[in-house]
């Protein structure tokens, strides 16, 4: 039941981010207004606990749900059977370099933070 | 023998093939998934998408009538983006300490793993809508595709791409961490799982909550800020280029 109301919750934000994104032409997708939403509601004790048991099943399975577009790559076999080795490539380059950037950027940011706390950062 | 192909042959038209083999097959690779001890080349996105694709090609059932099943799990990644927000609320102590190192990190993160793909793909004479659908494969495959559509690219690609970029960061980072020297004390695992997370997106957190816990709890924030920026910069990059 108490699943239910999370979902229930879940559901309502996002067509409440679908409103607002069409309504006000907003650059996010309405999914991604309702997990802004979502932000501010979980303050709200009452809401939060039910929504953290729902979103902890849907999270924790998250992969199960990329499945049935990713199934859609065979209407697309052509494409894939031309490029594939290219678009590998690509793939696998961009996320060596995005791995890599973003774990220096990080590491060298918080050590800089580290060495002068004083420092009026966040 | 007749009556077995009719009965075939209503099946696999009703919605409930659709959806049942998509959960069997995902419940049988993630069995296999924990018998190899969550090698991330096992990953159970990538051998259920095969294995339904290779069933459904060799069967001949059509994709339209293998969605009209799976859509309604396919319809659960809406409410699933709105769940985002709470890996991210319960990390709100971290955000607040470090939310400028990360905000920058995952800016560098996502738009260097972005543009090197579009550049590459670019560069190898990749057809346009391809390119498109490879700048968004640092994001969550449900918003990557929403944000390829706005960009002139296919849907079902982005997905594809964004979960092969998942699989491969779980499969390469220890590699790529370990050759850059990030080590494994505390501030390590924060940049390591961090970075799985911007350039791996969900794939890339899961595996970064297996191998350690400060390392998982930026995985699962940087997974939500790569959503938060890729949907407004990209398109916008887009409009600019």
């Amino acid at each position: 039941m108490k699943s239910l109301t999370g979902l229930g919750i879940l559901l309502a934000l996002q067509s409440l981010g679908e409103v607002l994104s069409k309504g006000f032409h907003l650059p996010f997708p309405g999914p991604v207004v309702g997990m802004l939403l979502l932000l501010v509601v979980l303050q709200w004790p009452s809401a939060r606990e039910p929504v953290i048991g729902c979103a902890q099943f849907l999270l924790s399975h998250l992969s199960l749900l990329f499945i049935p577009v990713g199934v859609g790559v065979m209407t697309h076999l052509d494409l894939v059977a031309r490029y594939g080795v290219r678009i590998f490539v690509a793939v696998v380059v961009s996320t060596a370099i995005g791995l890599g950037v973003t774990a220096l950027t990080l590491r060298w940011l918080i050590a800089s933070k580290a060495a002068n706390p004083g420092a009026p950062d966040a | 023998m007749p009556e077995f192909v009719q009965l075939w042959v209503y099946l696999a038209s009703s919605p409930l093939f659709g959806l049942t083999a998509t959960l069997g097959v995902y419940l049988l690779a993630q069995a296999f998934y924990m018998r190899m001890q969550q090698a991330p080349w096992a990953n159970p996105v990538l051998w259920s998408v095969v294995t339904l694709a290779c069933g459904l090609h060799l069967t001949g059932v059509a994709y339209p009538s293998y969605f009209a099943g799976a859509q309604f799990i396919h319809f659960l990644l809406g409410p699933a983006v709105v769940a985002l927000a709470c890996p991210l609320w319960e990390r709100r102590a971290l955000v607040r300490t470090y939310w400028r190192a990360l905000l920058w990190a995952a800016l560098a993160g996502g738009a260097s793993a972005s543009l090197s793909a579009v550049g590459l793909a670019w560069a190898m004479g990749l057809p346009p809508d391809v390119v498109a659908s490879l700048a968004t494969k640092s994001v969550t495959a449900p918003v990557a595709m929403g944000i390829a559509e706005k960009i002139g690219g296919v849907p079902a690609l982005a997905a594809v791409f964004a979960s092969i970029t998942g699989i491969l960061s779980a499969l390469i980072g220890k590699f790529i961490f370990d050759r850059l020297g990030i080590a494994r004390t505390r501030v390590g695992w924060m940049a390591r799982g961090f970075a799985l997370g911007t350039a791996g997106h969900g794939v890339g957190a899961a595996r970064a909550m297996q191998v350690n816990p400060d390392a998982g709890a930026m995985a699962g924030l940087a997974l939500g800020l790569q959503v938060l920026l890729a949907t407004v910069l990209i398109p916008l990059c887009n409009s600019l280029l």
